[in-house]
């Protein structure tokens, strides 16, 4: 459903784009590998909010009343996560080689970058897709949303950082491997939750 | 628990573990830890404010479900009260840790970014204004406790994962983590254990008083306006 309007997802590339080429200007290609890995996941951040902050927002009360025919809510929710997670997925690569060319490539680890990647883009977009639904219920969205996710979105931006650290500086998987684990619990445990949760605010 | 909220037992309770702790607090005899010395009584007035702060949340919780789960408004006053109630207990943990810290870590402010388990409170500090500013952001009175109720799960499921999982990944200056040991081990059992279990009770059953009143106050206010709750 989200396919009717793929400009929008050029234009979010486009939003990539600019992001790394502003910090290009500002940070020249000499970026240390710490100062690259928190730059890489704050463009993930914003990108996100951009990406899939519409996913909720952009309906309109006709067209939610469509697909409340049309569908049960599990459906739907599960149906706008897997999408924005496709395409967070997508961005979080496009946005590594951009940044990639731009500034470097401190990542030693790539196998355990990717994960982190992997876990993280579906946590962003999983996260965002009900923090998106909530936001949605209420008037003046666009700061709610805000507010409402970044402290959701810290821990895991914590342990994000903490994966991609250990990247740059040892090529052992093993190390990571902690991590990753609570990582993909999380994401398990958000997109549960939002299967549990979504139903109630779904009915109006 | 809603029967007890016009009895009076336990508000009595509170004053006294409350006038205890105020009192022995300062009086009996605290181990003499290196660095810490008298500053130690702190313990009886810091740590509490957060016992109570997660109780009241995890009081909310309850009620938040139990609101989703049944649609009485009174679920949805009752959760609401308590997470006011919570925050300036937060607000409260964080100035006299700021106090703490102050003469522990060297200053008021710079610890919250160093040790997890202070950013994971800021984080649910943050959470929690930031849900009544979306209570404040809907108008219709069911539809705003119902979104309210799934954003306060949501949120206090993150919240969980910022205060008990992330602070075993990374070092941490507080007591039982990162290497520092937990204060069992310093000689607890004979004076802090006797204030700090009637004071954590006593904080508890303070701001369940609190909230208490606050409740009452939406009942009237509502029986004003005739609607049942």
């Amino acid at each position: 459903m989200e396919w009717r309007q793929r400009y929008a997802i050029s234009g979010i590339m486009l939003y990539l784009l600019c992001i790394v080429f502003i910090l290009f200007m500002t940070f020249g290609q000499d970026v240390q590998g710490p100062v690259w890995v928190v730059l890489y996941w704050i463009i993930m951040l914003f990108t996100a909010v951009n990406a899939v902050a519409k996913s909720f927002l952009q309906e309109g009360q006709g067209r939610m009343l469509y697909y409340y025919t049309l569908a049960s809510p599990q459906a739907i929710i599960l149906a706008k996560m897997f999408y924005n997670m496709g395409m967070m997925v997508l961005m979080a690569i496009l946005a590594a080689i951009l940044h990639g060319i731009t500034s470097g490539y401190p990542i030693v680890n790539t196998p355990s970058f990717l994960l982190a990647m992997l876990l993280g883009g579906i946590a962003f977009a999983a996260s965002f897709s009900m923090i998106s639904a909530i936001a949605s219920k209420a008037s003046n969205s666009g700061t709610l949303m805000a507010i409402l996710s970044f402290p959701m979105l810290i821990p895991i931006l914590i342990i994000l950082i903490r994966i991609s650290l250990n990247a740059i500086q040892s090529d052992d998987l093993r190390v990571n491997l902690q991590d990753l684990v609570y990582l993909t619990a999380l994401d398990v445990m958000i997109v549960g939750l939002a299967l549990v949760l979504f139903p109630y605010l779904w009915r109006d | 628990m809603l029967k007890h909220l016009y009895s009076n037992w336990w508000k009595g309770l509170a004053v006294i573990f409350l006038l205890y702790t105020f009192s022995f607090g300062l009086l009996n005899k605290v181990p003499n830890v290196v660095i810490l010395h008298e500053t130690i009584r702190n313990l009886y007035y810091h740590v509490p404010c957060w016992f109570a702060m997660l109780f009241l949340m995890l009081v909310s919780l309850v009620y938040s479900i139990k609101y989703l789960r049944s649609g009485r408004l009174m679920y949805d006053i009752v959760a609401v009260a308590l997470l006011r109630v919570a925050l300036v207990f937060g607000v409260l943990g964080y100035l006299t840790g700021m106090l703490w810290g102050n003469y522990i870590w060297g200053d008021l402010i710079s610890w919250i970014l160093g040790d997890t388990k202070t950013l994971g409170t800021a984080i649910g500090l943050l959470m929690y204004f930031a849900y009544f500013i979306l209570r404040g952001s809907i108008d219709d009175e069911e539809k705003r406790a119902r979104v309210a109720a799934v954003y306060s799960i949501f949120a206090f499921t993150l919240l969980n994962v910022s205060i008990n999982v992330v602070p075993r990944l990374k070092s941490s200056l507080h007591p039982g983590s990162g290497g520092n040991a937990t204060f069992t081990v310093y000689d607890l059992d004979s004076g802090l254990r006797m204030v700090f279990y009637p004071a954590v009770i006593g904080y508890i059953l303070l701001g369940l008083w609190i909230s208490s009143v606050l409740i009452r106050m939406q009942i009237l206010h509502y029986k004003k306006n005739n609607i049942t709750v």
